[in-house]
């Protein structure tokens, strides 16, 4: 403005009118496909469009906080994530088997979504502290930070959620500009670490998945029901889809899981590869334009989190769709989005209200 | 910045970095959502077929639905065995959350015992949880109002309505009609066996006796199937099409139910049987053992109290009409008379001297005659008219054991009488070979005396002797004695046994007057066995009755019947018919330890024949 930049609405309301509208198009076809999954559940749509209403005002507040002051927040945030999955390692609760809630007296609350925004954030941070491409030293610490929170994760077991950590930490490395030859070597060393991680890092449920993955039909009534049943919708969608409310998969419910994992699946039956044509393209767009803001952004900080926040939304989106369609295992991972869920859909927008702040930061403005 | 910078940086370098690293990146996410996207193509274009099938073999079921059983009329059109809706409450426990709790709510809203409730609870731990149960079985009207106005309080659970037959008549009709009952393990292995078990899979139940048993085939029809959608719980969502079941053909019977239910009050109290036969073509008009039970206890299971109750000394489940062996007695002589006539041992007009007694030469062994002093002389219609047995003693020791047994199997003495239940027996008319294989002893001519008056090692079953007057009654014509006249289906009306059996062609035709003229003489003569018992009737009646002996008595002794024990005293017997010009009813009674037939059986005969006469009054002046 001291320039004599005129500043748009959107840019006054920090907010980035192209990604908002693809997010809002998301939501709108979320809602449609809840309500057929839950079998025609008004409630149930219902609580979904207000825990909607909660993650937009979430954006909202994050896209109003500098980037500036996101950097002052950075270690506080790491370190309180970090206390507080350690406090879930002794006084968590356990809920089916998995060690992942604190109880905060009004509601159970899990430290690991707060560490999908913290450890993205901390590693650019540091990484963005020193020159880039960054030194040896300075990767090892920044990866030394991704690992920590991981491996608390991990064992609390939520392997898909420390999965989503590592990768958010390892993209703001890859960005940084980690080497090549660094790749390639990890990438060599990964043959026996997966090994050795199978044998001794694995649970038997989660080689369960593994096995099941590569052979649904050897247990066609257990392990591989979820794969197979999934498999069948998709495929029984074919081109044009069965249409919305008359998928007989889901709505006869032979379809596990139906408004939360496995909604790709739902939205395969009803709407065919047209609707899966259509979602991917709107995924596409959402992650080219948090990409082009990362690009754009002003300082290195808020290129790498920019982007690595937008690239790990990529890997919910992969993960999910490539679960439930028969190419990874099952890990517990929700379509970004679209699936039914409280605090994971908080959590993505709070990082696309961070997205939008950099997208709307003074200092940017400047630079275009 | 804030924080401080240890060097110099490039920052239009590091930008540059930034940029390539994300391009890549980007390129990178692309090639994956074309994986992701040549994923979705593999499954829902190339492989779409299968998946589609294998997406409809989850939701469409096949659900078999059960004929309608056909119905059972009388020959008036009564209503003898119908289908009425029983309506069963049932649960899914899968859908129930605490079914313990919920099941304790329903049981003190339709008086289910806590007893029942926990073998319910316990049994329901074992089976499948998805599986509709049985909670309580025919549930009245009063609780089938009470349990649907509360039905919101219990999801789970439903009232499911099937058909189940009900016999309104009970006991009256039992051992004709048989019963249905749940189909059993060893049926289903016959049904299979049989390639019939597809046409069962929707069937609860099956007919296990009489006419029930004997026509299931032809009442129970064809199985027919509906399509269904299900959820994955197995749950009907909608039906999408209906190929409809054929009912099974209903039956019209020869019986008439008025003339059954005299039949019943007439033994009231006593151990009998009684058949009334239509001489023109065999048809059954009544069929009544008695005691008897009600098969509708059979048809919902009966329990073991009630089973064990019919297990008594007096054995109602024996159906004593065709299970029931007799001596047949003195009702034998009309038959064994034309025997004598046609082998030339008797003329019309020989008379044989009773002295009240026979004696073999050269043997002591007096066989008495049932009168002590004797009848004096007796010619062939005397023997008939006032039952002597002297006479008999004769002409049977001189025809001899094999012309009468071969004679008396043309009546249908030693066969099954073929009628259409499957609960009959032989009985046994006696031949030298049966005695040498039965006793592995030769026939005594003593043997043949006591088999001339119908006693001796002779049996025969009510329907035997029924069926053997009425053989005589047609001059020879003999037809299959049956219950079903026809079956019904829709509009189509199949006749059944119309057809005729060989009939017995004498070498005089006229020897047949002789014998059914004693008959007559019987009812009509004051000294006739059977004139007391049928003085006064409106039509024109002819018989002969018939006394068994139970225990031989001793030579020299009177019988007693008030020393004798109940078991021991003498069997009733009497067969008739009527009008003797144009027999339209042939009536045969046989009464357990009741004393003479013509004291006892012939009078049970009146009131049947009374009634029949009553309902089909005869043309005025035919008779």
């Amino acid at each position: 403005m001291v320039l004599g930049h005129k500043r748009t609405l959107w840019q006054k309301i920090h907010l980035d009118m192209p990604l908002l509208l693809a997010l809002v198009c998301m939501m709108f076809g979320s809602l449609a496909i809840v309500y057929s999954a839950s079998g025609q559940n008004m409630d149930m749509m219902l609580r979904h469009g207000v825990r909607m209403g909660g993650a937009v005002i979430a954006l909202l507040v994050f896209a109003q906080i500098p980037p500036i002051t996101l950097k002052r927040l950075v270690i506080p945030l790491y370190l309180v994530g970090l206390a507080m999955l350690v406090a879930v390692f002794f006084f968590g609760i356990t809920i089916n088997g998995a060690k992942r809630w604190l109880n905060l007296g009004v509601t159970n609350f899990q430290p690991s979504e707060v560490m999908k925004l913290a450890v993205p954030m901390m590693v650019a941070w540091y990484i963005s502290q020193h020159r880039m491409p960054p030194k040896f030293i300075n990767l090892f610490i920044g990866f030394i930070l991704l690992c920590v929170p991981t491996f608390l994760i991990k064992e609390q077991p939520d392997l898909g959620t420390s999965l989503l950590i590592a990768s958010s930490g390892i993209f703001v490395l890859f960005l940084a500009g980690l080497s090549w030859r660094l790749i390639g070597g990890a990438l060599l060393l990964m043959v026996p670490a997966v090994f050795a991680f199978w044998h001794y890092g694995m649970r038997a449920y989660q080689k369960q998945r593994v096995m099941t993955l590569l052979d649904p039909e050897s247990d066609p009534l257990g392990a591989g029901y979820h794969i197979i049943q999934s498999k069948i919708a998709i495929g029984s969608g074919g081109v044009e889809g069965k249409g919305w409310l008359h998928g007989t998969q889901s709505q006869l419910e032979f379809l596990p899981e139906r408004h939360t994992d496995f909604i790709f699946s739902v939205l395969s039956e009803e709407f065919g590869l047209m609707g899966v044509v259509l979602l991917l393209s709107v995924y596409l767009f959402i992650i080219g334009r948090g990409l082009l803001i990362a690009v754009r952004a002003q300082d290195a900080f808020s290129k790498l989190l920019a982007g690595a926040l937008t690239l790990t939304f990529f890997v919910y989106v992969f993960v999910n769709i490539g679960m439930v369609s028969g190419l990874l295992p099952v890990v517990g991972v929700p379509l970004p989005l679209i699936s039914y869920g409280g605090t994971s859909m908080v959590t993505l927008m709070a990082g696309f209200g961070i997205i939008m702040s950099i997208a709307t930061d003074k200092r940017m403005l400047l630079k275009s | 910045m804030i924080n401080k910078r240890p060097t110099i940086r490039d920052h239009s370098a590091e930008a540059n970095l930034f940029a390539r690293r994300a391009f890549v990146g980007f390129v990178f996410v692309t090639l994956l959502i074309g994986l992701l996207l040549s994923n979705a193509y593999k499954l829902q274009v190339t492989e779409h077929d299968t998946h589609k099938t294998r997406s409809n073999d989850n939701r469409i079921k096949v659900i078999p639905v059960a004929p309608n059983r056909g119905l059972i009329y009388d020959r008036n059109g009564v209503l003898l065995a119908e289908n009425r809706p029983v309506y069963n409450l049932e649960v899914i426990p899968e859908q129930v959350d605490d079914i313990a709790k919920q099941l304790a709510e329903v049981g003190a809203l339709l008086n289910i015992s806590v007893e029942d409730q926990e073998r319910f609870l316990k049994n329901i731990r074992r089976k499948q949880r998805f599986k509709s149960r049985v909670i309580k079985a025919r549930l009245n009207e009063q609780e089938v109002a009470l349990f649907s106005v509360n039905q919101h309080k219990f999801p789970g659970f439903n009232i499911e309505a099937r058909l189940a037959r009900y016999y309104p008549y009970g006991e009256t009709l039992t051992h004709a009609l048989g019963y249905v009952a749940k189909l059993n393990k060893k049926e289903l292995t016959a049904l299979e066996l049989a390639g019939e078990a597809k046409n069962y899979r929707a069937t609860h139940d099956i007919g296990k006796l009489g006419i029930e048993k004997f026509y299931e085939k032809e009442l129970h029809g064809i199985v027919g199937s509906q399509r269904v959608e299900v959820n994955n719980r197995g749950r009907v969502i909608r039906t999408l099409s209906v190929d409809a079941p054929t009912p099974g053909q209903d039956l019209v019977l020869t019986l008439d139910i008025g003339l059954q239910q005299v039949a019943k009050k007439a033994l009231e109290g006593m151990r009998g049987a009684i058949v009334v036969m239509d001489p023109k073509d065999g048809g059954i008009l009544a069929l009544y053992s008695n005691p008897s039970y009600d098969p509708n206890l059979f048809v919902h299971g009966i329990s073991g109290k009630d089973y064990r109750a019919l297990l008594n000394p007096d054995r109602p489940l024996i159906n004593r009409t065709t299970q029931g062996r007799y001596a047949p007695a003195s009702t034998v002589k009309p038959h064994l008379a034309i025997l004598g006539l046609e082998e030339g041992v008797i003329k019309e007009d020989t008379r044989i001297w009773d002295p009240g007694f026979f004696q073999l030469p050269n043997v002591e062994h007096k066989w008495r005659d049932w009168q002590r002093w004797g009848h004096g002389h007796v010619d062939v219609y005397k023997a008939i008219e006032e039952s002597c047995d002297t006479f008999y003693y004769h002409i049977g020791n001189e025809m001899g054991i094999t012309k009468i047994s071969d004679f008396m199997n043309k009546f249908g003495f030693g066969d099954l009488s073929g009628i259409d239940i499957h609960e009959e027996t032989s009985a046994i008319l006696p031949t030298v070979a049966w005695k040498k294989e039965r006793f592995k002893e030769n026939w005594w001519t003593g043997d043949t005396i006591s088999v001339a008056i119908g006693q001796g090692y002779w049996t025969a079953t009510p329907m035997q002797i029924a069926n053997a007057v009425t053989i005589m009654v047609n001059k020879g014509e003999h037809y299959q004695p049956h219950l079903v006249q026809v079956k019904k289906q829709f509009d189509e009306i199949t006749p059944m046994y119309t057809e005729e059996r060989p009939p017995i062609v004498l070498k005089n035709h006229d020897h047949w007057r002789v014998a059914l003229e004693a008959m007559h003489n019987t009812v009509t003569k004051v000294t006739g066995t059977a004139h007391k018992a049928f003085k006064g009737a409106d039509y024109d009646p002819a018989g002969k009755t018939g006394t068994a002996q139970i225990v031989s008595i001793a030579q020299g002794e009177k019988y007693d019947a008030e020393k004798l024990d109940e078991r021991h005293r003498d069997n009733a017997i009497y067969t008739g018919f009527a009008p003797y010009n144009d027999p339209r009813v042939v009536v045969t009674v046989v009464v357990e330890n009741q004393g003479g037939g013509s004291k006892i059986a012939a009078p049970i005969a009146r009131q049947l024949m009374d009634y029949y006469f009553t309902a089909n009054p005869l043309k005025q002046g035919a008779n």
